[in-house]
């Protein structure tokens, strides 16, 4: 508060953009990549996701997997011991042993991802080495893939990013003109985006990742991508490496949202504009009045969106254009421009940007803001509610099936509710 | 290089969080990579803490490796000092900063701040949370004591002439088993006995109080698992003698009352007079207790199987309280604290069962389901492990999730945590009278076996087996059955169960099914018996009893 003035601002001119962006750097309070795991695992129904780390990691995930602790899970820990770190044990032929292991007593399990660490990457196993060789032994019952989800390179939703990163190389040449819709979206949604397409004349579509890691989607020139998830940033660069072309548009979020990204792909299958027309009206006029409902909860109130899940651009547009929200300052992890370069331009010119994370500065500027609703991690939101301050915890927006027409009132719900209670509550 | 799917306990500097977040006037500085923040959510979310853990995270990143992370460090620790002003600052390393060797504790130290900087040394490698809260408690309590050790040989000054006797309560922290309400209601039974709380730490505590800790007469050891080492170090270096019984159940409550009495050099036997087994009087005793237990409505409480495992205090103290207090049957006993092994071992003799000692969900998965109880009491891993087995569980140890945090007040340890027991162990179970109405109505189109117990609803239609007969047919006369036998089972060599054998146990109440079709198996096999008929089931229960 005192100090907001010695915050050393980083203003920077972006191009198509003139927003001042605020960067920090201290304190993260935001999940590694390995938290991917939690939401990646429900989607591969084939895949087991074996963290190569510490008792950190296991705790963790574990953690942020909360309440879904099932009986046998998809993903484990390979827990470094100090055998391993002294090279009493050689680390390679451990792994094999504990992959092997595990693989055998899991046979439905089609895909095994090694998961890089913290640890893991400091001690420099190489886990890219390890997926080939154990390939050598495993393919084809079961394919190895390997991926970095740790903090010292990843924040939270880039861990999807890498996982998705190691498909691309082994992704069939295909020439064929297809949609690849990509980013991990619930099944639910995914069904109805596949009937909307259906229904606009767009095909062949495929959505990346599948439900199984066994049925790899094909990627080439004539392939399209329409992005669901603005943090893919690394695979959409290596899927254009190997031809394919972006359909530029915001993110499927809210009417506004949805209506732009499913036209983007309708332009490059030249869907006559009645068609499109005829097939989204109806749901618009749905999630329309759907909005309405929350519109009034919403509007004019102030919002805080701390860094975390890289949706808080997209987010941010969806509340302020569409429920009428203020922008008190929008945070992210890490600003990819090419990935939020169509998002940027909808937000309003006096938006507060700000990229990376000092988190006492952070919540002096909250304190000071008082915002009506602040958007943040689970560590913070009890500690903020007890200073008065209104919260949304923004890992549901990444479990909830949130993007889409029919999910949009969904999505308003979900900032509506700590407000709503907070008003029905007299103790 | 161990595969682990669900861990017991976190990482030891996660147990120098909880030390740090249940003192006062304490901050901790951790360096730590991005993600390692999730710690906080433990404290926020299943602690429901109403502040941020006092940690700051330096945050490093890949790209800082090899040149700034030390200057991280330091920047780190200046801010902290700056904006928290602790008057103790504790500095340390997550599991990837120990690779590092940054020497976090040694920067921190050199910095020549006004207060002390307690340098924390916890291996992420080979140790766990419980043994890095221990350490941590311990090491905060040496540095804060170290300039009033008396030369070794130092007789105790005697208690002054009518002043009270006075105890430290040691080990009670955030995140531990009910410790908020545990530290209240023996702080009450120690009034009662008419012995003061000098210190209670670490919850609550502050460095001043720390320093304060040599003024009591005594220290009692509450959580082994977090001050055991601390207790010993002060009744080492400070002639403090510590308590050894954990004071949880009415017998150990008891005994617990007797050796503070024999520390404090006090006679306690009115109160113990008051608290007599057998006693059935609510008026004069403090426990309802053992007259719940021996009020007719609890004996189908008698024998009921029960499997416990958790930390070694709470599985060893509720091993006795199922044996001796409720008269259940103890049928496993575990804990995933290594440390403490012997002591579990020696406990399960008393059991004549074997102790498991693992940190291995799956093992202890799997033990569970081969001893087949009635009642698992643990932590919040075999809750879920029960309630996939379908089996009735309690929580009685860490690790526990949000629901274990009751809002009530709802102690374990001392006469009102027995009652608390008594209610937390009884209401998962089917209860006597409606296990009674349950048999009696068995085959009634309304109480058939997919009906299930009116308070389990999950539990009993989503974990049993799919075999039950739909209502009408359960509601049929009981005919000889003419059709061709469908086995149970019909693995090779196994016994088949005929028609008329299967459609018996299907009448036998779902809770006790899974065990009367093992033994009646078990008899089979033993007697030779190809097939299993209604007299071979009758024969095997028999054989076995109840």
């Amino acid at each position: 508060m005192s100090n907001l003035h010695d915050i050393p601002v980083v203003l920077s001119q972006r191009s198509g953009s003139d927003l001042p962006v605020l960067r920090e750097r201290g304190q993260r309070e935001v999940f590694c990549g390995l938290t991917g795991i939690v939401w990646l695992h429900r989607k591969l129904q084939d895949a087991f996701f074996l963290v190569v780390g510490s008792r950190t990691c296991a705790h963790l995930v574990q953690s942020a997997a909360g309440v879904m602790i099932f009986a046998e899970p998809r993903f484990g820990t390979a827990i470094l011991t100090d055998r391993d770190l002294a090279g009493i044990a050689d680390a390679n032929d451990e792994l094999d042993r504990v992959c092997i292991s595990l693989l055998e007593r899991r046979p439905e399990i089609k895909a095994l991802f090694l998961v890089g660490s913290c640890p893991s990457e400091v001690i420099k196993l190489d886990l890219a080495r390890a997926a080939e060789r154990l390939n050598e032994r495993l393919l084809p019952r079961v394919r190895v893939l390997s991926y970095s989800g740790s903090g010292i390179e990843t924040t939270f939703t880039q861990g999807e990013d890498n996982a998705l990163k190691a498909f691309v190389p082994i992704m069939p040449q295909t020439d064929a003109r297809q949609l690849l819709v990509v980013g991990c979206l619930p099944d639910v949604v995914e069904d109805q985006f596949r009937r909307q397409f259906e229904q606009l004349g767009i095909g062949p579509v495929n959505f990346f990742p599948g439900r199984r890691a066994e049925d790899v989607p094909s990627i080439g020139p004539n392939t399209q991508l329409l992005l669901a998830q603005p943090f893919n940033g690394e695979t959409v660069r290596a899927l254009t490496a190997r031809g394919a072309t972006v359909l530029a548009a915001p993110y499927p979020f809210g009417v506004e949202g949805t209506t732009a990204w499913l036209r983007a792909a309708a332009r490059a299958w030249q869907t006559p504009d009645t068609q499109f027309d005829a097939v989204t009206a109806p749901l618009i006029k749905r999630a329309r009045a759907a909005l309405e409902r929350y519109r009034p909860q919403l509007a004019g109130k102030r919002l805080f969106m701390l860094p975390d899940s890289q949706l808080e651009i997209p987010l941010a547009r969806f509340l302020n254009r569409e429920m009428g929200m203020a922008l008190v300052e929008v945070g992210t992890p890490y600003l990819d421009r090419q990935m939020v370069s169509e998002e940027l331009a909808l937000l309003p010119p006096d938006v507060v940007l700000s990229e990376g994370q000092h988190l006492e500065r952070q919540l002096d500027r909250v304190r000071a803001a008082r915002p009506d609703l602040t958007v943040c991690g689970l560590g913070l939101a009890n500690p903020l509610e007890a200073e008065g301050l209104a919260t949304k915890w923004s890992i549901e927006l990444v479990f909830s099936p949130i993007h889409g027409y029919d999910q949009a009132a969904d999505l308003a719900e979900l900032f509506v509710r700590p407000l709503a209670r907070r008003e029905r509550l007299a103790v | 290089m161990q595969l682990t799917l669900w861990t017991y306990e976190g990482p030891p500097h996660v147990g120098a969080m909880r030390i740090a977040t249940s003192m006062r006037d304490v901050h901790y500085v951790l360096h730590a990579p991005q993600g390692d923040t999730y710690a906080d959510l433990l404290f926020t979310m299943i602690e429901r803490q109403d502040r941020r853990p006092p940690v700051t995270y330096t945050t490093f990143q890949a790209r800082d490796l090899g040149g700034s992370t030390a200057d991280l460090v330091k920047t780190a620790v200046a801010e902290a000092y700056e904006r928290f002003k602790p008057k103790a600052l504790l500095v340390g390393e997550s599991c990837t900063a120990e690779l590092i060797q940054d020497q976090s504790g040694s920067l921190a130290c050199g910095m020549n701040l006004p207060i002390p900087v307690i340098p924390l040394e916890l291996p992420s490698y080979s140790k766990k949370e419980n043994w890095g809260a221990a350490e941590t408690f311990y090491h905060v309590v040496r540095a804060l004591l170290a300039d009033q050790v008396p030369p070794p040989g130092t007789p105790r000054p005697a208690r002054a002439e009518g002043r009270r006797p006075h105890a430290n309560l040691l080990g009670p922290t955030v995140l531990g088993f009910r410790c908020r309400d545990d530290v209240q209601e023996i702080r009450r039974l120690l009034d009662l006995l008419g012995i003061d709380v000098n210190v209670i730490a670490p919850l609550g505590a502050s460095p001043d109080d720390i320093r304060r800790l040599p003024e009591a007469d005594f220290n009692i050891d509450l959580y082994p698992e977090v001050s055991r080492t601390t207790a010993s170090w002060l009744q080492r270096n400070f002639g403090m003698p510590a308590t050894r019984v954990i004071p949880m159940g009415v017998g150990a409550t008891r005994d617990f009352i007797a050796e503070v009495a024999q520390l404090a050099g006090i006679d306690a036997s009115a109160v113990l007079a008051a608290e007599q087994p057998g006693v059935a009087g609510f008026s004069s005793s403090l426990s309802r207790m053992p007259w719940y237990a021996r009020s007719v409505d609890s004996t189908y409480l008698t024998g009921k199987r029960v499997f416990i495992f958790g930390d070694a205090t709470h599985a060893i103290a509720a091993a006795r309280i199922a044996k001796e207090e409720m008269g259940f049957t103890v049928v496993g006993l575990g804990t995933y604290s290594r440390e403490f092994a012997r002591d579990v071992r020696d406990a399960a003799k008393l059991y004549d069962v074997e102790a498991l000692i693992s940190d291995d969900y799956l093992e202890v998965e799997q033990a569970i389901g081969a001893a087949a109880p009635e009642l698992v009491l643990g932590t919040q891993m075999e809750r879920h492990i029960a309630k996939r087995l379908g089996v009735a569980c309690a929580v009685i140890s860490i690790p526990i999730h949000v629901q274990d945090v009751p809002a009530r007040y709802s102690p374990v340890y001392g006469f009102e945590g027995a009652n608390v027991i008594f209610d937390t162990w009884v209401h998962p179970l089917v209860m006597g009278l409606e296990e009674h109405l349950l048999q009696m109505f068995r085959d009634d189109f309304e109480f058939h076996d997919d009906a299930a117990a009116s308070h389990l609803p999950a539990v009993a239609r989503d974990a049993r087996p799919a075999a039950a007969p739909d209502a009408v047919a359960a509601a049929e006369p009981v005919v000889t059955a003419v059709a061709t036998p469908e086995p149970v089972s019909a693995a090779a060599g196994e016994p088949t169960w005929s028609e008329d054998g299967e459609r018996e146990l299907k009448k036998i109440p779902f809770f006790v099914r899974g065990k009367a079709k093992r033994n009646t198996e078990a008899f089979a096999r033993e007697h030779g018996l190809a097939t299993i008929t209604v007299e071979t089931l009758y024969d095997a229960k028999a054989h076995y009893g109840r």
